[in-house]
Order: C-alpha cells, then structure tokens, then sequence
C-alpha cells in the first residue's frame, strides 16, 4: 500500500480562552496501514500538540463517543478509516451540541435531557416479585423494541438536522426514536395521550420537516425515517381525539 | 483556602457502568441520597461494550434444562481454578436469576424462548413451547449448561441503557465527565474524595458516608486491550495510594487469543467455532502442530499462548502495531461470512480496512479483563479503611479467582450491585459523617501541588506519553500470557526505574483548564503502580492457575498457593508490599477443572 502524506484542518477553540478566536489548524502525519481517525488523532496529540481535545472511548463503534463533522459529514470517527478519505481532512465538532472544546461535544447533558423531558423510561404500575418467574414477551417483539434501542446517541442524527440546528429544544430524530422505543414496548402502560404530552408539540415531532437527512447519517443504521413516520401517525391521531 | 466546590451526599459513588449504577439504585430506592461521578456520560461506559451475555441459572432453553444455581456455582469455582471465595460464588449464582429477571421488569428486550426445531452445530434443538417467550440462553464456553442471557448482539448496550434510565426515573446526581484523584481518608476511615471536572479542569471535593469504588478495569495498563480506553484502572490505584488499602489477586489477567490489530477490537470465537484457521507470516497453519486435536479450537488461553510461543519462534508477520498472525476465514465463502459471521465482518471492514471474504485478518492475543481489583469482604466492604466499598471489575469480591468465565462479569455488576447496594445502604444509615476541614484541605492541597509542579516541570520534563508507551511494553513484553521468572524480573526492574522517573513528569502544554495532557499526567504514576503491582505478583506466585502462566511452574501448586494475593503500597514507598490470605473453600475441595489442559491450568471461554 502506498503510504500518502495526510494533511488535517482541525478546527481549534478553547472555551478557557474566550479572547482567542476559534481557528482551523493544519497537522500533517503519515498515513499507516490501517490507520483510523482513533489513531491518527492521538498520534497528533501525543506528538505534535498535547493540547488538542477529542472524545473516543470505545474505539469500536458502539459507546457513540465519537461523532463529528468529518469533510462536512456527521459520523463516528473511530471507525473512519483514513484510506476511506482524500488527503486533506477536515474535521469539525458537532454542530447543536455545546463545544466543550475542539473536536469536543457535550452530547452527554444533551441525551440525559432529552431523556428526562420524554421520560425515557418504562412507565408501569407493576412492582417487581423477586420471587416469580420474569413475565413472558415474544422474541419478535424483543427484537422490535432493540432495533430501537441500538440508538448510541452519538449526536449525528442531531448535527446534521436542519430543525435541530435552528431550533435548541427540538429532539431530533434520536429523541422521536427514544418515544418509539417506548410505544413498542408492552412494558411500558402510557397512553397515546400521555406520550402526546411528551413529543406532540413543535419540539418533538411536529418540529420535523422531514428532509431525512438523520437517516442517512445514523451510524448504526437505524431506520429513522420509518420511527419518525411511526410516532407522526400515532400522535397526529392523538392529537384528533384532543 | 484553596478554591473548589464541594458537594456532600450520603453516598458517593464513582463509576457509572453497570455496577456503580446499580449499586447506586439500590442505596436511592432505600431513601438515600446519592451521587454519581463517571469520567464520561454514563452511557458511554465501558459495560455498553459488551455483546455477549450474562449468566444465570433460569434453565429456560432447552440446552439448559436442569440448570441451577449449584451447577452455575460449580462452573464459577471450577472456572476460577479454585481461586476464588467460595461463599461468595454461591452468594453470586443463588441471585443471579432474580436479578436478570429484574431487568426484564426494568425493560431489558432480552431476547426469548422461540418454541419449535433448530439446528446448531449439527445438533437438533427443540426448544419447549411451555417456556415460549421466557429469557433465552446462549452457549458460553466453560459451563455445562446454556445459561448465558443476551440481547441480540447488544447485551452489554440494553442492560446499561435500561439501567440507566432508572438511574434518570430516580432523579439520581450524575456528574459525568469528573474524575476522582484521590481518596480523603484519615488512615481508618474514608469521607470521600478529591475530583478534577473534566469541562473545566477545576477541582471538587465529594464528601459522603460512604465511598463506592466501581471504576471497572485496568485493561489500559496493556497498549493492547479489547477494553475501552477510559480503562485506566484509576479507581483501583487511588485506593492503593491510600497504603491501608490492598488490592487482590492483580497478577490475574486475562487475554483473548483474537484481537483485531492495530485497534485490538475483540473478534468472538465465533470465527474460529465456524472453522477459522490461524496462519503465521509463512500463511502455515501452525496449531495444529501445538494441538493436533483441538486445533484452533482448544481453550482460549491455550489458544493464546499457542500463538505467542509461535510468534517467539519468529513465525510472526511483523507489523508497525508489532508481529502478529493471521485469522483466516476465506475459504467459509462469501456467503456464510456476510450471513453467519457479519459482526465479525463488519468489525473487519470498518476497523482494520480488510474484507475477510478476500483477505487475511490481522489478530494478536489481547488484553481482556481484570480478576484483581480492590480487595473487599462478601459485603463489598474493602479492606483497611471504613466507609470504602468497592464492586464490578475494580473490585476483588472474589468469584473470578484466576480465571472469570465468560458471561459471568457482566452478571457480577448487576448481582453485586444488587447485594452489595443493599449492605452500603444498611452501612450508611448507622454512618454519619464527620470530617474536619483540615483534612479535606490537606487532601486538597496535595493535589493542587501536584498540578502545579507538572505545569511548572517542576521536577523534570519526563514526557508522559513516553512513559506510559515504556509501561505499555513492559507489561505486554514480560508480564503477558507467559511468564517466567527473569522477564518478570527484569520488569520488576524496569517498572521500578519507571515509577521513579514518573515523579519527573512535566507538561508541554500549560496545563490550562482542562487539558488531557495533565490528566494523562496525573493518571501515570498510579497506573505505572498498579503495573508494578501485576508484575510483582506474577513474580512472586510460583505456580499456574487459570491465567497465570508460568512456564517454569507449569503446574497449579495448591499445597503453597492455593491463596490470594494481597498488594499493598505504603504511603512514601517506592513498591509494592506482597502480603496472602487463604481463599475461601465451602463445598467445593481443589480438583481437576474437566476440561482443557488442566495440569497447566487451562481456562474457558472468557468473552
Ligand atoms: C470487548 C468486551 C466484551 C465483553 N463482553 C462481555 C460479555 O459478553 N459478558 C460479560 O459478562 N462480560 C463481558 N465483558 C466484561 C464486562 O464488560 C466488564 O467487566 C463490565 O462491564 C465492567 O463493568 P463495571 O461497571 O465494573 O465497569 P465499567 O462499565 O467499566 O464502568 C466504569 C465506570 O467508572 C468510571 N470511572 C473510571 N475511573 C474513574 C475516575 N477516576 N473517576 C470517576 N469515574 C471513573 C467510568 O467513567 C465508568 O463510568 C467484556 C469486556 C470487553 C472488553
Ligand atoms: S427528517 Fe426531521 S429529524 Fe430528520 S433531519 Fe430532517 S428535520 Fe431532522
Ligand atoms: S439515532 Fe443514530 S445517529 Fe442518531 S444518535 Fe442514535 S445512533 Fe446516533
Ligand atoms: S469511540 Fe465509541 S463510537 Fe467511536
């Protein structure tokens, strides 16, 4: 394999040093054989500025860590694979989400809020019996609710949704999934109406203007555009019996 | 005064991967008031990582009729090469079933008993209509039922979402991205600690009744680790930085044979269980020299050892990662790789840029998890100071003893999480918390010293990257899969210099706010710690017990070491003090494992 020189325009700012102007800095590093983002960002860090901020924890695709724009796109660097990519790199934070700094986002005070103002949780009356054998549910239905569920919350649904980007309370297409988590699940015993309350407003999914562009981004593939039009059909009918 | 903000609960705890979440549904459910701190946002933890399962005895499918918790406990004990505490095994395997159940009730899809015929492994299975729709099983290695609970491919994902989200129901404190330096403790007992916010680099102070380790493994100490990179082992060394705090059985580490290089993401066995073959840098397939019977497909550590005794002969395919070998899967065909072995496919193709359908899949034996931790009593109470708790893979509860099955850890967090959540909650009722500000400034102090000498390099401009790259090859050079005691000697040696050389560690960046050079800073002279604690165990334990290897002890000595390890590090001390305690044996005496090699102290399955 023909080893290519990689340059990197890495947008830099510092919330510590409000003066200085968010800038774009050039690195250049040689490309390895089967070299990642994961790699080749820590190389920069450990060898040229130790000062560049960044988030991976996985490395492997799955704690969602690790999105940002990369040449323009949202998308988990971890498993970006430079060869995938021309030799100029830009790389940019997530747009919506509050920059901690660098390539860093806060995309984890963004989820938990979403998570509590949809209340992300399985609603039940229920108490729990240690002593009784788990409540039965078929295998089609638990699959049902993990296609859901595989949602890592990496943001990049969030970054790249128009509506997101201009309005700061909207759920994006991540939220709207969260709801139908919950609405597949025979668990959970909230009403249409009361999931009305959590996602039928301009901010949840009536905020959506449809574009799909949070499908197309999903890392994991979750088929966003079929949850959105689930909870839209649900809620629109919800909102007729108001 | 120093400048910091301070936050008082009834209990702290630290880690918000399964079992510190777990453990802190509990102390909240039973009227207390609890704080979370975690590096990263809970869901980011490393237990989300997890795809197998968890084990415990339901006995719903088929393949694991008749199971129960006596027959969980014997695996345990017997995957543990008798290492581990028996009542605390028995503690474990009685609880798991409810605990799992109670994640069905929290929300975990696990996947379900389907009724009707299938085919594995050119067995006919007939799963019991009568248990349609029940928590299913999977196979594990190393149990002698099915017994491993999943979701999917996602298990590790929907039990720390699921636990989460009761986490969010219960209005529990979070502070991600906060990581705790040091304990304050007065030598008996522990108030809390002293924290660095990760936003703004600014430092806390946490004080509570009780104290809760749950910080996960060390996995990181090794460059090359199936684990999260957060994996540092932090909780454990600011234990052991308190010098009344021990860590247990830290010499007991264990490794995957397949991690894909360079990122070292771990490929399952499933590969090589579908008829994957191993090629050195010739492309012969060398293990069938080793094993002629099992091949490919004897036990993981043997599977591991086998390759590195290859890779020492100079048949490894040298690498700018190091050498390694080749997983071969190619001539499965096209099909059964994208239908069958997709993960592993896709893992493939996103990570090492290869399509294994047309090339050969770089793989080297990798760091997975950590046996040591914390030494702690059956209640989670560890040793030496009060008011310190410890669970999950930070701790050394024990029932992993030398070798944790595979399944079996993810069930620990929840299981401990569970008991061990009840007994913090009964300790911090009767607790109440009186700590002098003398004392919290002091612990303070220390800390802010501490940056401030790394900003100024004050003493030395010794680069920390550097450093812990030495640490990284000392470890996976002489402290691996095989040990023997001159490289265990000469890391003893080298981890001495290198601790040493760690006090002289000076920034490049400024230290402003919160920059990670400063936290890699104050993170590597523990870390090179709790490596020396590794090496000097291995050293010291003249023996081969479930992952420890030792080829000039090839054999389990029960007679003189049937006992754990227990290191400690006196304050001011430049290493570790080795001292031993028996393990605990109620029903189960020392025998053969059954399976493997067990003269040489074979493992299982350890996904
Ligand atoms: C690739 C892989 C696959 C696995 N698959 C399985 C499996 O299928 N079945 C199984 O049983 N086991 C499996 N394991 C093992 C299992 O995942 C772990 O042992 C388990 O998840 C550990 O959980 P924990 O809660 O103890 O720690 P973790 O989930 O690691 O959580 C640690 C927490 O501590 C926090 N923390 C750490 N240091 C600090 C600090 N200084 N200050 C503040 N917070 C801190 C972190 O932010 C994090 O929240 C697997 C491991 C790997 C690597
Ligand atoms: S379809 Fe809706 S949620 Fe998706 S990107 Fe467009 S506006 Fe955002
Ligand atoms: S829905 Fe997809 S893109 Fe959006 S946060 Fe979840 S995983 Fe990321
Ligand atoms: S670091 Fe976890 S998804 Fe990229």
């Amino acid at each position: 394999m023909s080893q290519r020189q990689l340059t990197f325009h890495i947008f830099r700012y510092n919330p510590e040093t409000p003066n200085q102007k968010p800038a774009t800095q050039t690195f250049v590093l040689q490309e390895e054989t089967g070299m990642t983002l994961f790699i080749a960002l820590n190389k920069i860090r450990e060898e040229q500025d130790s000062t560049l901020k960044f988030d991976f924890v996985c490395r492997a695709g799955i704690c969602g860590s690790c999105g940002m724009l990369i040449n323009g796109k949202p998308t988990l660097a971890c498993r970006t694979l430079t060869k995938d990519l021309p030799t100029d790199i830009t790389l940019m934070p997530l747009p919506v989400f509050k920059l901690l700094g660098d390539l860093s986002v806060d995309t984890g005070t963004w989820f938990r809020d979403m998570s509590l103002r949809t209340e992300a949780w399985v609603h039940t009356e229920k108490t729990f019996d240690p002593d009784a054998q788990e409540e039965r549910m078929s295998n089609e239905t638990a699959l049902h609710i993990y296609e859901a569920e595989r949602c890592i919350e990496c943001g990049c649904c969030i970054g790249g949704c128009a509506t997101a980007n201009i309005k700061p309370n909207f759920i994006g297409a991540a939220g709207v999934n969260r709801v139908a988590r919950f609405m597949l699940d025979p668990r959970d015993e909230r009403d249409e109406q009361e999931y009305f309350d959590v996602v039928g407003s301009e901010d949840g999914i009536f905020g959506c203007i449809g574009l799909m562009a949070c499908d197309d981004n999903c890392p994991v593939g979750i088929p966003l555009q079929g949850q959105l039009a689930y909870v839209r059909r649900k809620m629109a009918l919800a909102g007729w019996k108001r | 005064m120093s400048q910091y903000d301070r936050f008082t609960s009834d209990v702290l705890i630290v880690g918000a991967g399964l079992a510190g979440e777990r453990a802190a549904i509990e102390a909240a459910t039973q009227g207390l008031n609890v704080i979370i701190l975690s590096l990263v946002p809970p869901r980011r933890s490393h237990s989300s990582a997890a795809q197998g399962g968890m084990q415990a005895a339901l006995g719903n499918s088929a393949m694991g009729k008749g199971d129960s918790p006596d027959i969980h406990f014997a695996d345990t004990v017997k995957g543990s090469d008798w290492g581990c505490d028996q009542d605390v095994a028995r503690l474990f395997a009685e609880m798991a079933p409810v605990a799992m159940r109670q994640m069905a009730y929290w929300g975990v899809p696990w996947s379900r008993v389907v009724p009707g015929k299938r085919i594995y492994d050119g067995v006919d299975i007939h799963e019991d209509p009568e248990k349609e729709g029940l928590i299913a099983a999977r196979n594990f290695g190393g149990t002698a039922k099915w017994r491993t609970c999943y979701t999917a491919d996602g298990t590790g994902h929907t039990v720390l979402y699921t636990m989460d989200s009761v986490v969010i129901k219960l209005g529990i404190t979070v502070h991600d991205r906060t990581e705790v330096l040091s304990l304050i403790h007065d030598g008996e007992r522990c108030s809390g600690v002293v924290a660095r916010c990760l936003r703004t680099g600014n430092l806390r102070v946490y004080t509570a009744k009780s104290t809760v380790i749950a910080t996960g493994g060390y996995g990181r100490l090794y460059g090359a680790s199936t684990n999260a990179i957060i994996n540092e082992g932090s909780g454990m060394f600011v234990a052991l930085e308190t010098g009344v705090v021990p860590l247990g059985n830290m010499e007991a580490v264990q490794f995957h044979p397949t991690g894909i290089v360079p990122t070292w993401i771990l490929i399952t066995e499933g590969a090589r269980g579908d008829g994957g073959y191993l090629l050195d840098k010739d492309h012969h397939r060398f293990m069938p020299d080793y094993e002629p019977k099992k091949k490919e497909l004897a036990s993981r550590d043997v599977v591991s050892r086998r390759i590195m005794q290859h890779i020492r002969k100079g048949y490894g395919v040298e690498s700018p990662y190091g050498a390694h070998v080749w997983l071969d899967i190619r001539h499965l065909g096209e099909k059964h790789i994208n239908t069958n072995l997709r993960e592993i496919a896709n893992i493939c193709r996103n990570f090492a840029g290869v399509d294994p359908v047309h090339d050969l899949i770089p793989v080297r034996p990798t760091q997975h998890y950590s046996m040591g931790g914390i030494r702690t009593n059956i209640d989670g109470m560890a040793y030496g100071l009060t008011g310190l708790f410890s669970l999950g893979e930070a701790a050394c509860w024990d029932m992993h003893g030398f070798n944790r099955l595979g399944g079996n850890s993810l069930a620990e967090t929840v299981v401990a999480g569970m008991l061990i959540g009840d007994k913090i909650a009964k300790y911090t009722k009767e607790a109440s918390l009186n700590v002098s500000s003398a004392l919290i400034e002091e612990h303070v102090r220390f800390q802010e010293d501490r940056i401030q000498s790394l900003i100024e390099c004050r003493n030395g401009k010794e680069n920390v990257y550097q450093l812990r790259r030495e640490m990284e090859t000392i470890l996976s050079e002489n402290v691996g899969i095989f040990r023997s005691e001159e490289p265990l000697q000469k890391a003893v040696a080298q981890l001495h210099e290198l601790h040493q050389r760690s006090c002289q560690v000076g920034l490049r960046s400024g230290g402003k706010g919160a920059d990670p050079e400063l936290a890699s800073a104050l993170r590597i002279t523990g870390m090179i710690k709790l490596a020396y604690c590794i090496a000097a165990g291995a050293l010291a334990r003249k023996e081969s017990r479930g992952s420890h290897f030792r080829e000039d002890y090839p054999k389990r000595d029960d007679e003189n070491w049937l006992k754990r390890t227990l290191a400690y590090w006196p304050v001011g001390a430049d290493r570790p003090e080795l001292d031993y305690e028996p393990v605990k044996i109620t029903e189960l005496p020392p025998g053969d494992r059954g399976y493997g090699e067990a003269s040489t102290g074979a493992a299982s399955a350890n996904r």
